[in-house]
């Protein structure tokens, strides 16, 4: 039962996994990244399961609902193009101002869509990958959003894909600002292995009036992301460390556990 | 047999971390994604030889890392020590018995992760924590735990439709027939 042969293998193998372990991080990140593209081809092969189902039903659409649809795209295409309108005279004003005091607004912000394809199959972390890399010009701690809000940063780049780790993540520490008078700034971190749509916003003033429903934004300190970006509301607060300092819950904007879609800001 | 085994389990633990990688369905309706590397494991540590649980080892758990955030390599020393042990003792165990499957295979999906998130810990790298993660373990072990006997009799059936049959001899022999018909001596 106890041959040397059953453990001259594991031994091996415990070996090689001390010595995987102490690679250096930029080196292990671009192993796993090529460890990760031989899964392409079952990539390509799971979009196209997850595509059918959309195609078979677009096959089977009746003339009379497509008709429908068409006049209802008619009645919002002539509602944009009034808004349009409107919106070109704001839009006149705002360069207007913004050649007036061009110091304090920022460029737009240039955003590029990608697709989740892949989430962490571990339950201790919450990351995505996404089908962008280097060769579509991302880099490292962009930050990705939603339509709703901020979602997380790049945290490693490969050629065709990146692996995002999003908001409520341990490794995705975000320096926060609450919309209160008081313009509270904490800092973001990990929420809740259960409620992937919760965070929690840590040293906060003491005695911050925070109240439920207020909206948090990114403060832009640190450099990673621009200032402004929504993360979400105010849920509930407390004090801690003997009121030391004030510890929130947010409500995410960006459902971490739902995205489909994210949008790299690009530099 | 044991090459064509061996084969099946590995190509088995590359489809099963891609599937726990694109779907997610576990994970919206139950809040955890269950982990079929430690079932694949057993059906190694038992029916397998120490190559194929070595291997697997390897391949699964850097497959598994490649798309985590777990440092590369975590995955690896985990799934060894589910399937080492099971290894050496398995001629101790009954492992034709579904029952026996099923609490190795709970056993494996509870061990595993627990020492996936020890080495995290003794690493510095603080996983997400919490109570939920109480039930986010209990429903790897259960998931674990219930698709081992699967991954038994889908192993069973692959073996008995792909794998090829020795021959086996037959106690005939021609030459001791006792012929019972009426011979003219």
């Amino acid at each position: 039962m106890f041959k040397q042969k059953n453990y001259i293998g594991p031994g091996i193998v415990v070996l090689a996994a001390v010595l995987i372990l102490s690679l250096p991080p930029s080196a292990a990140s671009h192993l796993k990244l090529a460890i990760g593209s031989l899964f392409l081809p079952l990539l390509g092969l799971a979009n196209a399961g997850r595509q059918l189902p959309a195609d078979l039903a677009d096959s089977v659409l009746s003339r009379h609902e497509l008709l429908k649809e068409i006049d209802s795209l008619r009645l919002e295409n002539q509602e944009l193009k009034v808004r349009q309108l409107q919106t070109g005279a704001i839009e006149q004003e705002n360069e207007e101002l913004r050649m007036g005091q061009e110091s304090l607004f920022k460029q737009p912000w240039k955003l590029k869509v990608a697709d989740v394809v892949m989430r962490d199959p571990a339950n201790w972390w919450r990351s995505i990958e996404i089908d962008l890399g280097s060769r579509d010009g991302i880099t490292p701690n962009l930050a990705v959003m939603t339509t709703e809000g901020l979602a997380g940063r790049v945290s490693s780049v490969g050629l065709h894909r990146s692996q995002v780790v999003l908001i409520g993540d341990p490794n995705c520490r975000i320096s926060a600002l609450v919309e209160d008078p008081a313009h509270d700034v904490g800092i973001l971190s990990a929420g809740g292995p259960f409620d992937s749509s919760l965070a929690n916003l840590t040293y906060l003033a003491g005695g911050a009036n925070l109240k439920s429903g207020q909206q948090v934004v990114t403060s832009g300190i640190g450099g990673i992301f621009p200032k402004g970006i929504p993360i979400g509301q105010i849920v509930d607060s407390r004090e801690v460390e003997f009121g030391l300092y004030t510890e929130a819950r947010v409500k995410l904007n960006a459902n971490p556990g739902a995205l489909e879609e994210v949008y790299v800001l690009m530099p | 047999m044991k090459l064509f085994k061996s084969i099946l389990v590995l190509a088995a633990a590359f489809l099963a971390v891609f599937g726990e990688a694109v779907f997610s369905g576990p994970r919206h309706w139950l809040g955890a994604q269950i982990d079929l590397l430690p079932a694949l494991m057993i059906y190694a540590a038992l029916d397998t030889n120490i190559a194929a649980v070595c291997l697997l080892a390897v391949f699964g758990g850097l497959g598994f890392d490649s798309f985590s955030a777990n440092p590369l390599g975590l995955t690896i020393l985990p799934l060894l020590a589910v399937g080492l042990p099971i290894f050496l003792k398995r001629d101790l165990i009954l492992r034709e018995l579904p029952f026996a499957q099923l609490v190795l295979g709970g056993i494996a999906s509870a061990a595993a992760p627990l020492l996936a998130v020890l080495l995290l810990l003794s690493a510095g790298k603080p996983p997400l924590l919490g109570w939920g993660s109480l039930w986010q373990w209990m429903v790897m072990t259960a998931g674990g735990a219930v698709a081992t006997p699967f991954v038994f009799a889908f192993f069973g059936w692959c073996d008995h439709a792909l794998g090829y049959k020795p021959v086996t001899e037959t106690s005939f022999r021609p030459d001791r027939e006792i012929l019972r018909d009426r011979k003219k001596i």
